[in-house]
């Protein structure tokens, strides 16, 4: 039976967040009423003409700078020719033969395991509008809101093996575009897109066979998905004797499989042709040098860092710098109480958690984050120097998240500072052993267990205040 | 007191209102009078904005009243090609895909015409979507030539040019791609310019092709020129192919003397199939140049004979991309009754683009197609560089060159329509120009035994404006072709 | 080049123009005249000449990233042949 290696590549569009459209002063931002964010220009009226939008150009430099891709010192814009309601120019201005950045390549871990994917290209692009098909029967509408908005278009080499890995490039890819602040990432709104090629030859063969594109993939779970489906099926075609047609195919999200595309459109002939309504673009040397400085920190550096000068784990360190408004927000509490390794807990699991049980994974936004970083160093600094045992501080930390109240205002509220004085937890554990005379002699008898049992009734009559490790140590002396 | 635009230019008309002898109420009247009388025959309007004119008129006499004008065109009645985008003004191109087609925006040389203080008087007939050497390709009817009413008056923007030959306004705007200023302004004996390509902006322009399309004045005389380029020319933000070259004052540069111009003769323009009496007519204009002072130079542009190839491949090609947006969504004729999208894209266009323009379309689409890119466009483009490389050895030795604006008068309505590659020869001795990115002038320069126009024309160095009009304007003081008019037309009955 | 109705089919899809079955055969006989005669460009040698895609250079283009436009949308959909709301509306799109 013929062992078949899978050979994937990736097509990602990210939308840039630059505050207008790419050729045009129209606002870019998601969400307006339709046709708002319109005018004749990105409408395609009769005598309009592009202009380029310079932080577009620069938000591809910086891109191409973190992939390691040259920089053309000239590139051409080109138009790709088709019809369709939401290309208002029946042709989409793109690059072609001349891109703005050529090869390059990503570095990411999946499963432990160091990958490096190359680049073909990167390039600038306009998106189209949108079309709405299921508001009327017998019609479609249009809204040319999103016409023109910039788009960079990252193609790598098929360099993937599977779909997992597919995925894990796909979060490394994202991760970067975020730390530029290039792109939000928000595969759900249509800010990240990805489509894939897909083929499949005989293990050990160099040869590439026939692929198959494959659309509509809205979620990363999609994307490894779809990307799996289409293995296993190219596989099971080609062990049935029959050939892989090179065509596209939509994801099914609904039935889980790939279909041919419905449309038997004509094949695409795009005629592309240098625009001539715009210049070449030329990038110098002294602006990708600007660009170069203003680098930020990469998600890769970031995390090293973590690793080597905070002494966090490869895992913590992975989970704290994926995200980009993540690591910024530890690093900011850090600064006000510096405990790596409690402030990565606490943000691991509380802030995170909270983050995704009130929907705010999806916006890039800290100041909208329910806990201030500032806030939640307090609260550690608060543990850290006696005040509130660990415990208590998880009471603390959910009225923060109500309340928006900092911590030691909540502890002084609640009267919920730490009871140390000995001399009172000691009078606790003697009204507890006094209590439970039974229970004392059984686990002086052997019944180990009972002493969780203790410390549960001296922490409840010390409403829970109580310092659990002088609870601990005098338990143990009381109860020998 | 009647007053008569063909007596006027727009430099004396300025004078006049400045002295308060007339007002720009008056020259507006005469104008909107002089259409009304005449355009049943002419047909060089296609929409006549009296009450916008008017408007304009009252308020650019409030100006001169207060010695205010906003420049040396304040209250001149103008013309406008209508491809040229007019908000709130109908602007159709002469095509039935935007026969009712209303701008929300006006163009930047209409903008800037505005601001002048300029005065509308309406759109001017044209070949659909700038498509054409006669304006018979206009889908609303032909325009004709005032000169002789049997004839063409050029194209494409033939309307504009009539309509200052006919005196129905002081000057006009049109367009020029492969001659269509030019040839029209030879045909009815004015001047007009084809600027530098990116001396003025393109934006609001409706495209036909985009690296070649040029905006140009129409006028009775090079000063009239001189003063239109000035109000029109300089960077536009909004075009991105526009240039960052100052603007020389080029009406106050005009000077009767030619000091020691260069002016090259381009042999290839003087071969076969020039009509014997414009080759006589520009020989003589060519011999009062040398009498001025200008040196005489046989040059010779090699590739001139695949101008015309090069150019149907090239502009065909972008006006098939440029014109794939008149689809019937967003404005524009939709056919009535399509059932699908694909019907909805193929009817609106099939019965909304006339015959030459669906002719372009195939071949433009054609030449950038898959497998042919290379052969066609590809091939052409580089064609194009051998073309310009010619000029730029020719004006290594010249200052400007002097040839025929066409090869004969203009032809009859009708002549040329059973051929379009006859049709597209017409073009031959203009063309090479829009490939090269020149700018060029035409002025009259004779008449045939006919009494038909003759036009002269000089090509100039990129951004060299000053040195045709300067040529031009010295030619014009030492000589009367540009103060002849057509013979009167009648008021059809 | 011989240019056949097929051919004249091909391109007239491409360009989304609809001809009647007239219009083909003169398109075909037109096409083939014309593209005959472009066809002298085969005569030069252009081994090594650069393309010319823009015969001016205008430099650089750019335009700072600032929100000018507002909303407009009873202008702009003003000459749309069918509109719904703030939409254009078109016949159904089947995917």
């Amino acid at each position: 039976m013929m062992r078949f290696e899978p050979v994937i590549g990736l097509e990602v569009h990210a939308q840039l967040l630059t505050r207008s459209k790419l050729f045009c002063a129209c606002s870019a931002a998601f969400g307006a009423p339709p046709n708002a964010h319109t005018c004749p220009v990105c409408m395609a009226f009769p005598g309009v003409l592009p202009v380029t939008n310079r932080q577009a150009v620069e938000f591809a430099i910086r891109a191409g700078l973190a992939a390691g891709s040259t920089i053309a010192p000239s590139s051409r814009w080109a138009r790709k020719n088709y019809f369709y309601p939401d290309l208002p120019k029946a042709y989409q201005i793109s690059m072609y033969e001349a891109p703005i950045c050529i090869g390059g390549a990503l570095q990411f871990s999946a499963d432990g395991v160091e990958k490096r994917v190359r680049l073909v290209r990167i390039h600038l692009e306009e998106d189209a509008g949108k079309s709405i098909h299921d508001a009327q029967a017998d019609a479609s509408l249009v809204d040319l809101n999103r016409a023109g908005v910039p788009l960079l278009e990252i193609v790598s080499e098929p360099d993937l093996r599977s779909a997992a890995d597919a995925v894990a490039y796909l979060r490394a890819l994202r991760s970067i575009l975020q730390y530029l602040e290039v792109c939000d990432g928000n595969m759900e709104e249509g800010s990240f897109r990805c489509d894939a090629n897909v083929s499949i030859r005989p293990a050990g063969s160099d040869a590439l066979g026939t692929r198959a594109e494959i659309k509509n993939m809205n979620s990363f779970r999609s994307v490894e998905n779809a990307i799996d489906h289409e293995i296993a099926r190219q596989i099971e075609v080609v062990s049935g004797g029959g050939r892989v047609e090179q065509e596209t195919r939509l994801w099914d999200a609904d039935r889980q499989v790939t279909r041919p595309m419905r449309s038997k459109e004509l094949a695409h002939d795009y005629r592309y042709f240098p625009d001539p309504d715009l210049p070449p673009l030329v990038v110098d040397a002294a602006w990708v040098e600007k660009v170069r400085r203003e680098l930020p920190e990469l998600p890769a550096a970031r995390r090293r860092r973590f690793e080597t000068e905070l002494g966090l784990s490869a895992y913590d360190a992975e989970v704290l710098t994926a995200r980009r408004d993540v690591a910024d927000y530890y690093e900011a509490a850090l600064a006000r109480h510096r405990n790596p390794k409690a402030l990565g807990n606490w943000v691991m699991e509380s802030i995170l958690r909270i983050v995704r049980e009130q929907k705010l994974d999806a916006e890039l936004c800290i100041a909208r984050w329910p806990v201030a970083p500032g806030d939640l160093a307090d609260l550690v600094a608060a543990i850290d120097d006696g005040t509130i045992s660990g415990k208590i501080a998880k009471t603390v930390f959910d009225e923060m998240v109500t309340s928006g109240k900092p911590p030691r205002a909540i502890i002084a509220a609640r009267g919920l500072v730490q009871v140390t004085d000995s001399g009172a937890i000691a009078s606790a554990v003697d009204r507890v052993l006094a209590a439970h005379p039974d229970k004392v002699s059984e686990y002086r008898g052997g019944k180990d267990k009972l002493f969780g049992f203790f410390v549960g009734q001296v922490m409840k009559a010390t409403e829970g205040k109580a310092n659990p490790k002088q609870v601990n140590e005098l338990l143990k002396e009381r109860l020998g | 007191m009647k007053l008569d635009l063909s007596s006027l230019t727009l430099a004396t008309a300025a004078e006049r209102l400045s002295r308060r002898e007339i007002s720009s109420r008056e020259l507006t009247e005469a104008a909107l009078e002089t259409i009304a009388r005449t355009d049943a025959r002419l047909h060089a309007f296609l929409t006549v904005s009296a009450d916008e004119a008017r408007a304009q008129a009252a308020a650019a006499d409030e100006r001169l009243a207060r010695g205010e004008p906003l420049s040396a065109l304040d209250g001149l009645p103008l013309a406008l090609k209508d491809v040229f985008s007019t908000r709130g003004v109908r602007t159709t191109a002469a095509s039935r895909i935007l026969e009712n087609f209303v701008p929300p925006y006006d163009g930047t040389a209409v903008a800037r015409l505005r601001a002048s203080g300029a005065v509308f008087v309406g759109k001017t007939n044209c070949d659909e979507f700038a498509m054409g050497s006669s304006t018979e390709n206009s889908a609303f009817g032909a325009t004709r030539n005032p000169w002789d009413l049997t004839r063409v008056p050029g194209g494409s923007s033939g309307g504009s040019a009539v309509a200052v030959a006919a005196g129905q306004c002081l000057g006009a705007l049109g367009t020029d791609t492969g001659g269509s200023i030019r040839l029209p302004a030879a045909y009815c004996g004015i001047v007009g310019l084809k600027p530098t390509y990116g001396r003025v902006s393109r934006y609001g322009i409706v495209a036909y092709a985009s690296s070649l399309d040029q905006v140009g004045p129409f006028a009775r005389d090079v000063r009239d020129a001189a003063i239109l380029l000035e109000a029109l020319a300089g960077h536009d933000p909004l075009d991105s192919t526009s240039a960052r070259v100052a603007v020389p004052r080029y009406a106050s540069a005009l000077r009767a003397e030619l000091g020691t111009l260069r002016v090259g003769v381009p042999r290839e323009y003087f071969e076969e199939g020039l009509q014997p009496e414009v080759e006589s007519s520009v020989r003589e204009a060519i011999a009062v140049l040398e009498s001025l002072g200008a040196s005489i130079e046989i040059i010779s542009l090699p590739h001139a004979r695949y101008a015309i190839a090069t150019y149907y491949l090239l502009a065909t090609a972008e006006a098939s991309s440029n014109l794939a947006r008149y689809d019937g969504i967003r404005y524009g004729r939709r056919a009535g009754g399509a059932q699908n999208l694909a019907e909805t894209y193929g009817r609106s266009r099939a019965e909304g683009f006339g015959a030459e323009v669906k002719r372009r379309i195939m071949l433009g689409t054609y030449a950038l197609s898959a497998g042919y890119y290379d052969a066609y466009y590809g091939k052409a483009q580089k064609v194009r560089t051998l073309i310009r490389r010619d000029f730029d050895e020719a004006f290594a030795r010249c200052d400007v060159l002097a040839a025929p604006t066409a090869a004969t008068t203009a032809f009859a309505l009708g002549e040329k329509l059973d051929d379009p590659l006859s049709m597209y020869l017409s073009d031959v001795l203009t063309i090479s120009v829009n490939l090269a990115g020149l700018p060029a002038l035409s002025l009259p320069c004779g008449v045939d035994g006919a009494g038909l126009p003759i036009g002269l024309q000089l090509i100039g160095k990129p951004f060299d404006e000053l040195s045709l009009l300067g040529a031009g304007y010295a030619y014009e003081q030492a000589t009367d072709w540009h103060s002849q008019h057509p013979p009167a037309v009648e008021q059809a009955p | 080049m011989k240019i056949t109705r097929d051919d004249v089919r091909h391109v007239a899809a491409l360009a989304r123009l609809a001809l009647s079955s007239e219009e083909e055969e003169k398109l075909a006989v037109e096409l083939e005249a014309i593209l005959g005669y472009v066809e002298k460009l085969g005569e030069l040698d252009t081994e090594g000449i650069p393309a010319t895609a823009h015969v001016l250079d205008a430099g650089p283009a750019l335009r700072d990233d600032e929100v000018r436009n507002g909303p407009d949308v009873d202008g702009l959909l003003a000459n749309a042949p069918d509109r719904s709301g703030s939409f254009f509306r078109v016949p159904k799109i089947i995917e």
